[in-house]
């Protein structure tokens, strides 16, 4: 049975595609953006989450780890990484759930199971499924069961993805997707390399095809302030998606917002956050302007 | 361990010495206590931090140029801007002066009340003795006529002032200093007022009030368990009322009804009829309450002629004399037109409420529905436009507010803390042959309640399948301004609950929700609530053997020691007896109150409107309605249900903890056992996540409630007691009369509301809470009660309107009867707390009904913030 790693499944959500919405948050990701917001999402194994406002000191986690990797003291626990398997003990006797692990290794069934769960919301919204991540096309087989299954049983699809992925897995998607959410973050190579850790060849040539193909896709740009909300890029950008083959996408401008801070201190990763600026009211403005110079409709948020 | 901070419920805890930056300055930390214990946080210097943003937050909110709208008398949320299209001056002035009145006493009813039965006492029949007494105040009162006003009467004296019921409850001087002095929903009375009622009042009706001759009467098995806080009893405090009204007042007027009473006067057959003479009397009574009515209106279409002779503007005249014109018209003959039809619906609310204290006041029920044929008739005929429609129903709008509910003694003082007094106006739903009924009037009433802003009325939209998405969507943009209203409710689900009662096609769906959420026949139906069932109290005297463990006293049957119980089935069986127990007691003395309302305290005003009272010839007490309800009202559902799956699951299928480790910890109040008390709230399943382990037990308990009480005949005839899930507040009060429960809930605090999950329970969101709730066969129930706390950033957008919209279809789709939704954030309401003059305007939805945050207490408050948060990025 094909098992995926989900770090998350978010039900009435309203911001990812039209109507009311499940969204299913694969774990990995092959892009490592310095703003992310779900770092949790970046590793492709599951990860050991520690919240100490939560925690009561208690000790339980103590002496339930196997390896003695925890050690508590006034300030919470500290996890010993090298020691550490993470086998997920510790979050099971957690009284609080202070401790959790993040991401969860699940079957097609038990995915469509939750999914199911929403159906009237569907049917009363024209809302479906929403498969992001992490990155969900890295998860290629299990992602195309889950398409296949939710097709059969007539729930609209959607995928969010970066797009940093072989043309033909993206196209097999693409066969059985109804809406991509394709993630755009600048067009320059060498600032894509240097904010994502990849460049973005094989990204915009992702997007020519996926236009070509005939599919829908909406355009969706986290605007980064200072990264990639100078005119320069949106320019850039609006070009690029003026000149694809397909119909012109519109493009949702969702802005940084510092709200994962504490998710990087709960991975215990509170050196990789960087806090970005968040564009303000008149920067989004301008990116609108901007985008409607070349005919793209584009708004704030999904 | 030593430097965890166990949570007490009593004391507000303590930062750690040195754990408190300099920062925090010292008139900050009563706000980081107060802080600490809303958000049930370990105190570590994260808690300091997120504090310290949020109460920069507070201070924000609090310098913020919306303080200037108050004083041009708008209204405001915090964090938005006002962008209404505004009233005109009067409306305005008449809010301001509505807004802005203290609530006062006046002892005037008490005085003609006390005067009129020294002398008449005896004289004559009870019901005649009433309708004698509502008629000789009518003639005697302070008649009030306002600056300004279009729609016209007031209970009291003038605005805000509140008449008292001596016959009823007579209040005690010490009553009157303390709604003189308390903090919240005060009543301003004077001395002299307070000397006068112990000097005329008070004496005459010592042993005589309604109240003395229920309480004497009672069994001490009853008063075991009343005095644990196992249910409350509604009728000890004010009459059986709850009623909302038909379309007959718009085609009647007084001397209609008055001529179907001398037809009936005139074929009595004293012969053959054992029940004549009763008849007569009652016939009598009610004729001569509609002569009450008369005479009040009369009285103030003179007070309008006067008034014209010395006014100088010339438009206030005109005015006055269609004041004049249409006192004199209404009630007396059916309304010719949209002001009359409103004045017609204000002076029989009027007269309901001075003759007697009916709780939850009066309720026109589809108000929209009544209206909109006059409308139409004059828009059409160009007499009326839509902007002088608006303005009439802005001043009965207005009306309603000017009369906060009578306050209440002793006890149940606690209960329920509000000036509120639940008239709840339908808005759209469907009309009377199935139809939409919604019209422009249901649109100008949107309008209204958003331009307004004001306590009261109560309002709701009614949402069936056939309600237009547009009606749906205008009512979402009010929602979303944050006030707490409208509550939206289900026609297709409550039609069929009151069918299922025995309603008629046509009385069903010409029927409705008033009050809080419970569904009636409107015009055709006494259906009393008889007062709350504190169901998961009944779990407490379970798990102690029929003691109540807060006292030590004997409050139930024994039904044995639950640590020899071998399973989950052994534990819920006894459950079950305790219940049949607790409400078989409850139902013997309701029975016992009834009649005693039938017997001293008819209510012949109210019996002329109510099919078929005058048909009978039987008094609205006394089963002259065409259906006759007795009301239960099962509050707690949602911890009960948690309680139940956290013992079920430790005790009895995992074995985590023994029974008699969680009950001594529940005696302890968990303390010393914080790692039981959060392994329990975060590893059971809980109602309101759609999770099939727990809302099966809620199912369970449910379908025995309404096992328990559904269909028990009541002493009327055909008369049944039916059950509802609503708690109002008064689940704040059972939280009070308990310890701490097994599903982590600490002692003292207030348990679920309505059919909501437990605070903080659900976890999941709206849709799994929907899911969750509509696993209950809502049918069954007289109305269910689902509150959701939706942060503003969950309407952002028009899509997230529309989005709202699909969410209540989808509940109401999948069988919910009721949903309301609390817009607000929670630094909003902390700071509401920490500056209450800042925040007057600051409606706040909760349980069923709309009250203001500051009016509330703070156990109130605590949980309006506690309650999830759904947020969404």
């Amino acid at each position: 049975m094909s098992e995926a790693l989900i770090f998350d499944i978010k039900r009435y959500a309203i911001n990812d595609g039209p109507g009311i919405r499940v969204v299913v948050f694969f774990k990995g990701c092959n892009l490592h953006c310095a703003w992310c917001h779900n770092p949790e999402s970046i590793s492709a194994r599951p990860e050991k989450m520690y919240a100490p406002a939560r925690c009561i000191r208690c000790g339980t986690c103590v002496g339930a780890c196997p390896e003695t990797a925890i050690t508590l003291s006034v300030k919470g626990i500290t996890t010993d990484s090298g020691l550490c398997t993470l086998c997920g003990r510790c979050a099971e006797v957690c009284p609080t759930k202070a401790i959790e692990m993040s991401g969860k290794w699940m079957s097609v069934p038990e995915i469509m199971e939750i999914i199911e769960k929403e159906r009237i919301f569907f049917d009363q919204s024209g809302g479906g499924v929403t498969f992001s991540g992490g990155e969900p096309l890295i998860h290629s087989k299990v992602l195309i069961e889950l398409l296949d299954e939710c097709g059969k049983r007539g729930i609209h699809r959607a995928v969010d993805t970066a797009g940093n992925i072989n043309t033909p897995v993206l196209m097999e998607v693409a066969s059985r997707t109804d809406l991509f959410l394709f993630d755009l973050k600048m067009m320059d190579a060498g600032q894509h390399e240097y904010w994502t850790g990849t460049g973005n060849d094989k990204i915009l040539h992702n997007l020519k095809a996926l236009s070509d193909s005939g599919a829908h896709i909406i355009i969706r740009i986290p605007l980064v302030g200072g990264v990639n909300d100078h005119e320069e890029n949106i320019r850039q950008t609006a070009e690029f998606l003026a000149s694809l083959p397909g119909n012109r996408p519109e493009v949702h401008l969702l802005p940084y917002h510092a709200i994962a801070q504490h998710k990087y201190a709960k991975l215990g990763k509170q050196d990789e956050f960087a806090d970005f600026e968040e564009p303000g009211a008149a920067s989004l403005e301008k990116s609108i302007r901007l985008f409607a110079e070349y005919g793209i409709r584009a708004q704030v948020g999904g | 361990m030593s430097d965890v901070l166990q949570l007490n419920f009593e004391v507000f805890p303590k930062p750690p010495e040195g754990l408190v930056p300099q920062s925090i300055k010292l008139q900050q930390i009563v706000l980081f206590r107060l802080y600490v214990l809303f958000t049930g946080r370990i105190i570590t210097t994260e808690t300091i931090n997120t504090f310290q943003e949020m109460f920069e937050t507070i201070k924000t909110h609090s310098d913020t140029p919306e303080r200037h709208a108050i004083a041009e008398g708008n209204f405001y949320s915090p964090g938005k801007n006002f962008t209404g299209p505004g009233m005109n001056e009067r409306i305005r002035k008449l809010r301001q002066l509505s807004v802005e009145t203290q609530p006062s006493l006046s002892i005037e009813r008490a005085l003609h009340e006390t005067a009129f039965y020294r002398e008449h006492y005896g004289t004559c029949s009870i019901p005649v003795l009433r309708a004698m007494n509502f008629l000789d105040h009518c003639h005697k009162k302070t008649i009030y006529l306002g600056e300004g006003e279009l729609i016209v009467g007031e209970r009291g004296p003038a605005p805000k002032v509140v008449p008292t019921f001596p016959e009823l409850t007579c209040h005690s001087v010490e009553d009157f200093h303390v709604l003189n002095t308390r903090d919240m929903q005060r009543y301003i009375i004077s001395q002299a007022d307070i000397d006068r009622y112990e000097q005329e009042v008070i004496p005459y009706w010592k042993g005589k009030t309604q109240r003395e001759r229920i309480f004497s009467h009672v069994p001490l098995e009853w008063k075991a368990a009343y005095e644990a806080g196992l249910f409350t009893e509604f009728m000890e405090q004010r009459a059986p009322g709850h009623t909302a009204l038909d379309g007959k007042i718009y085609r009647k007027g007084m001397l209609v009804f008055k001529r179907e009473i001398a037809a009936n006067l005139a074929a009595l057959d004293y012969l053959n009829d054992p029940e004549a003479t009763d008849k007569s009397e009652q016939w009598k009574a009610m004729d001569i309450a509609c002569d009450a009515a008369i005479v009040f209106a009369e009285r103030h279409a003179s007070l309008a002629d006067e008034l014209a002779l010395t006014e100088t503007d010339p438009r206030r005249v005109a005015e006055l004399k269609k004041i004049a014109e249409v006192c004199r018209w209404v009630p007396a003959h059916a309304p010719r037109n949209l002001w009359e039809a409103i004045q017609m619906y204000w002076f029989v609310h009027l007269g309901t409420i001075t003759e007697l204290n009916g709780w939850d006041a009066m309720n026109p029920g589809h108000f929209d529905q009544h209206l909109a044929p006059f409308y139409e008739r004059e828009i059409l005929a160009g007499t009326l436009t839509r902007d002088e429609a608006k303005e009439l129903i802005s001043c009965f709008w207005i009306k309603v507010n000017n009369h906060p509910a009578p306050p209440k003694v002793g006890i149940t003082a606690r209960e329920s803390g509000t000036y509120n007094d639940f008239t709840n106006i339908n808005i759209g739903g469907v009309n009377g042959n199935g139809g939409d009924g919604t019209s422009e009037v249901s649109f100008i009433m949107l309008e209204v309640i958003e331009e307004l802003h004001i306590l009261q009325p109560g309002n709701s939209v009614h949402i069936s399948a056939k309600t237009p998405d547009k009606f749906l969507h205008a009512s979402a943009r009010v929602i979303r301004q944050g006030h707490g209203y409208p509550s939206v409710f289900n026609p297709d689900i409550y039609i069929l609950e009151l069918l299922r009662q025995g309603k008629s096609l046509q009385d069903a769906r010409e029927g409705g929700c008033s009050g809080c959420i419970e569904v009636g026949a409107f015009g055709k139906e006494a259906y009393l609530l008889t007062g709350y069932l504190n169901v998961p109290k009944i779990l407490e005297i379970t798990l102690n053997d029929g003691i109540d463990p807060v006292t030590g006293k004997v409050a139930g049957i024994e039904t044995g020691d639950p640590r020899a119980f071998e399973t989950y089935e052994v534990l819920y069986k006894a459950f079950l007896r305790q219940l049949h127990f607790v409400v078989d007691q409850k139902m013997r003395v309701s029975n016992y109150i009834d009649r005693m309302f039938a017997k001293y305290a008819p209510a012949p005003f109210l019996s002329v409107v109510i099919d078929d009272c005058i048909a009978r010839g039987r008094d609205y007490y006394d089963g002259g309605p065409r259906y006759n309800t007795s009301y239960i009202q099962c509050c707690g559902l949602g911890t009960v249900t948690d309680s139940l799956a956290a013992l079920k699951k430790h005790v009895f299928e995992e074995k985590t903890f023994t029974m008699e480790r969680i009950l001594t910890a529940v005696l302890k109040n968990f303390s010393g056992e914080e790692v039981l008390r959060q392994t329990i709230m975060n590893r059971t399943p809980f109602f309101g996540n759609d999770d099939t382990y727990a809302d099966e037990i809620a199912v369970q308990v449910y379908n025995d409630l309404v096992e328990t009480i559904d269909g028990k005949p009541n002493i009327k005839p055909g008369g049944k007691y039916h059950l509802n899930m609503l708690s109002t507040t008064c689940h704040v009060y059972f939280g009070k009369v308990m310890g701490a429960t097994p599903n982590g809930r600490l002692a003292g605090k207030s348990i679920s509301d309505g059919t909501s999950p437990s605070h903080g329970a659900d976890t999941h969101g709206p849709s799994a809470v929907v899911k969750s709730l509509t696993k209950l066969d809502h049918v069954k129930s007289g109305g269910t009660l689902l509150n959701q706390r939706f942060l503003p950033s969950l309407m952002r957008k028009e899509e997230d309107i529309k989005k709202l919209g699909q969410l209540i279809r989808s509940y109401f789709t999948l069988g919910g009867h009721h949903i309301q939704f609390n817009m607000v954030d929670t630094a909003t309401l902390l700071a509401a707390q920490a500056c209450p003059e800042d925040y007057k305007d600051l409606l706040v939805r909760m349980a069923g009904y709309s009250d203001y945050f500051n009016d509330m207490n703070a156990d109130l408050q605590q949980e309006v913030i506690e309650r999830t948060e759904n947020d969404t990025f």
